[in-house]
């Protein structure tokens, strides 16, 4: 098979993600670049873990006394939940079903948005009620660098899923596009898994320990 | 698209390059960046010498001198020795595992770009107020302090190139994994490609480290966050051990091509199957695992404590195991071997006794109490010369010679390249075998002077005019290069007459798509097993067909010069008005390039059969 060819629900292959060499590729490189992005968080997470509560003065403001659970519980939601409606697209990015899997995507994305807005609530309640600043602590820099780079994760994958779809909305699914709806789901459920880690080691150990 | 057999003019050989997606020319592109680099680092290093060949010299000032070893530190290592073997990775491992390119043409191209825009970045930093002076590791307590530019320069320039070395590692990942020829298993690859892939996988976990890192340090010189500002609550040893989990690796990322190199070479002209193929490949995987264990061996003196100083210590002697079995593999394949003393030859020859002192000090450095001795002192600057260039730069050396008919269809001259051998070898072991006595009778590195009486003066002599027989010895090399590129005698697939590895069955240079029709690999050494039988080339593992070839792109340069744009408005952020609008464009240009990229289709092209019928495997220039 390779990525020009026309196809139809009935010749449409199992695993259109890996069905050309290029596919094929993609799909392995990406993965591989997933390992790479791993232990960039995990050195990120280190340096939030050697720095977590370190501050100049005893005015500053420390875990405990920052985090929200029920916000950040809300924004947890929606993310996973987005990572669940991104698995819905796929299912039918498989099944040769264009409009659906747009139609899950769009979900996602705005799914995505929500998470990302509270987000920078969360940021600027901080900044403002806490004075809990990137410039203000080491305790503040390694927090708004850990958090943040998710972030900006959140907003790079928003942004390629769009392009993604704006780009293929009229002209349906081929072998050529399927690869790269896929692998943008793979960093999609990547970043719902940091974020998994993030909840973990940055609010719940924040809160109790 | 059948225009590649026509004659170009310069220009369009220039835009050529600027686009190419082609694996042989982006190796040749690292090839002449990286010698270019390294040359540059040569000269670093002489003026190092200069200034420490007589007590109380005042050809540098201390600023410039600490401005000089930062620089030819960080340009050896990141911007010459690395480049220099992605070069030979390129320009041969697709050849190697019989593919026609690598698995992400376009990302190759991007890789190179992003490391040459950052080298040229980082070098900048001497026209523009300074360079970094904060030693090649930068250490933050240091560093954070730095007055000036400098500083900024290494981290932004090191992150851009680190980027592309990032990308290419996944690149040949992937190709490893997926696009061997039928037939061409695991354990029929040579070990140059083993190497490659090992220390493409070390590539991929040990740059997030200094990614990480490097954005800290960025962070707090140029947006004011605090994690190695003490007063704020900040800690500098974070720099040091994420700099080491990367750095420590980054040996193993150097000398494990060139143990790749060596052992092709060593089989090649023993004309004899390399001895343990299989523990090699062992040795090689685990040298690659150990090698992150190691990380702290650095910090032995930093106080992490007798517990996980005694850890490292034992893991770090451990190496010496994988490492001893290389070492005797090698000697073995040359017992009872044909052996044929050829240029490349010599310089393996010549590495294993050069390696094995680096190694033995290694093991001496290794042991924690003794490191307190040594640390500092040029004890370690003459261990790590004894590694990096008794195997890294040796096996380019090597590699240089070996596969330069490969790379540009003509054999550099053998007597000139010799002369090269003699007279880099006799400089090396002058300059380096001296700085381990230097060390113990308790000369500190990174000092840019030192006072007559203390026993230093004669060491210190004969280890500059050793540098001046390595420098004699390069530029023989570029005499060498003129010289044979002038003449350019065309030669045929396998130059050497001895070649083993699917790369000789093909043209010098090969053409752009490499195989004509895919070769059949019946098992390790292809090309030797074919020629044992009697027959003239490979056996083809598919009937004659259209082959698919990827388009050329200018937008990886694109790319990497948004970064490029954006990373001097980071440098000046806060101090100048335009600071900040330079960082937003070219940012833009970066992801506006990916985007386009991304939307735009690109199928490539491509060959079909009869085109292909005409020309007869006589190595089309592309």
């Amino acid at each position: 098979m390779h990525a020009e060819e026309k196809l139809t629900y009935e010749t449409w292959p199992a695993e259109p993600e890996k069905s050309t060499l290029e596919a094929k590729n993609k799909f392995l490189g990406f993965w591989l670049f997933l390992g790479g992005e791993t232990v960039l968080f995990a050195s990120l997470f280190a340096t939030y873990l050697a720095l977590k509560d370190k501050v100049p003065s005893a005015d500053h403001a420390l875990a405990k006394d920052l985090f929200d659970l029920p916000l950040t519980f809300v924004a947890t939601m929606l993310l996973l939940t987005s990572s669940l409606t991104s698995v819905y697209a796929m299912y039918h990015m498989k099944n040769f079903n264009s409009q659906k899997m747009m139609l899950w995507l769009g979900i996602t994305v705005l799914l995505g948005l929500g998470f990302l807005g509270l987000e920078v609530y969360e940021f600027n309640h901080y900044v403002h009620e806490y004075h809990h600043k990137f410039t203000s602590s080491a305790f503040g820099s390694a927090f708004y660098t850990l958090v943040g780079f998710h972030g900006a994760h959140v907003t790079f994958g928003l942004g390629w899923i769009l392009a993604l779809m704006i780009r293929n909305y009229k002209r349906g699914l081929n072998l050529y596009n399927a690869p790269k709806f896929y692998v943008a789901s793979l960093y999609w459920h990547f970043i719902d898994v940091v974020w998994v880690f993030i909840f973990t080691v940055v609010y719940l150990m924040g809160m109790v320990g | 698209m059948s225009t590649y057999a026509q004659k170009k003019g310069f220009g369009s050989v220039i835009w050529d390059y600027l686009t190419t997606v082609d694996h042989k020319k982006i190796a040749i592109l690292y090839l002449i960046a990286g010698g270019f680099f390294f040359l540059v680092g040569g000269i670093e290093a002489v003026f190092i010498r200069i200034q420490l060949a007589v007590p109380n010299n005042d050809f540098v000032s201390a600023g410039a001198f600490n401005e000089i070893i930062t620089m030819h530190g960080t340009t050896m290592i990141f911007l010459a020795a690395m480049p220099l073997l992605f070069a030979f990775m390129n320009a041969v491992m697709p050849l190697q595992i019989g593919a026609r390119d690598v698995a992400f043409p376009f990302v190759n191209a991007l890789g190179f770009w992003l490391f040459f825009f950052g080298g040229v970045f980082l070098n900048l930093s001497w026209f523009l107020g300074g360079a970094p002076d904060a030693g090649w590791t930068s250490y933050a307590s240091l560093a954070i302090h730095s007055k000036g530019h400098g500083i900024d320069f290494y981290v932004l320039g090191l992150q851009i190139s680190g980027i592309g070395t990032l990308i290419g590692g996944i690149n040949f990942l992937v190709t490893i994994i997926n696009m061997r020829a039928p037939g061409m298993t695991y354990m029929r690859m040579p070990l140059f490609t083993w190497a490659t892939f090992v220390s493409s996988a070390l590539i991929l976990f040990a740059f997030p480290p200094l990614t990480v890192g490097l954005t800290l340090m960025m962070f707090d010189r140029m947006f004011g966050s605090n994690f190695f500002i003490t007063e704020n609550g900040g800690n500098t040893i974070i720099w040091e051990h994420l700099f080491w989990i990367f750095g420590h690796p980054e040996v193993y990322i150097l000398v494990l091509p060139a143990f790749g190199i060596f052992s092709d070479v060593f089989s090649t002209f023993s004309r004899k199957r390399l001895f343990g193929y299989s523990s090699m490949v062992f040795a090689t995987v685990l040298i690659g695992f150990l090698g992150f264990m190691v990380w702290a061996h650095h910090m032995f003196t930093t106080g992490l404590g007798p517990v996980a100083n005694a850890i490292f210590s034992v893991a770090t002697m451990a190496i010496g195991v994988p490492t001893g079995i290389k070492i005797f593999n090698w000697l073995l394949t040359m017992w009872g071997g044909s052996v044929k003393f050829t240029t490349p030859m010599y310089w393996a020859f010549a590495f294993i006794p050069s390696f094995v002192i680096g190694g033995v000090t290694g093991v001496m450095l290794a042991s924690a109490a003794a490191d307190y001795q040594y640390h500092d002192s040029y004890f370690v600057v003459a261990h790590f010369h004894y590694v990096i260039v008794g195997g890294v730069v040796f096996a380019v050396f090597a590699a240089t010679h070996f596969y330069w008919p490969k790379i540009f269809g003509t054999m550099l001259n053998e007597k000139l390249g010799k002369i090269t051998f003699w007279l880099f070898f006799i400089g090396f072991h002058m300059t380096f075998f001296v700085q381990h006595f230097l060390g113990l009778w308790g000369m500190p590195r990174r000092v840019f002077t030192f006072l007559p009486g203390q026993g230093f003066e004669m060491s210190n002599l004969i280890s500059s005019i050793g540098a001046a027989f390595m420098s004699a010895g390069v530029i023989v090399l570029l005499i060498n290069v003129i010289v044979t590129s002038v003449k350019n005698e065309k030669v045929g697939n396998d130059p050497w007459g001895d070649g083993r590895t699917l790369e000789w069955s093909i043209p010098s240079p090969p053409p752009f798509y490499n195989f004509k029709q895919l070769p059949l690999v019946r098992g390790l050494d292809p090309y030797w097993l074919e020629k044992m039988e009697g027959k003239k080339g490979m056996t083809p593992a598919e009937p004659l067909g259209d082959i698919h070839m990827p388009n050329a792109s200018f937008i990886p340069f694109v790319i990497a010069f948004g970064l490029f744009v954006a990373a001097f408005g980071a440098l000046y952020n806060g101090e100048k008005s335009w600071a900040v609008p330079v960082i937003i464009i070219g940012l833009l240009i970066t992801f506006g390039s990916m985007l386009v990229r991304s939307l735009k289709d690109d199928h490539g092209f491509h060959i079909h059969k009869e085109e292909l019928m005409d020309d007869n495997d006589k190595g089309v220039k592309a």
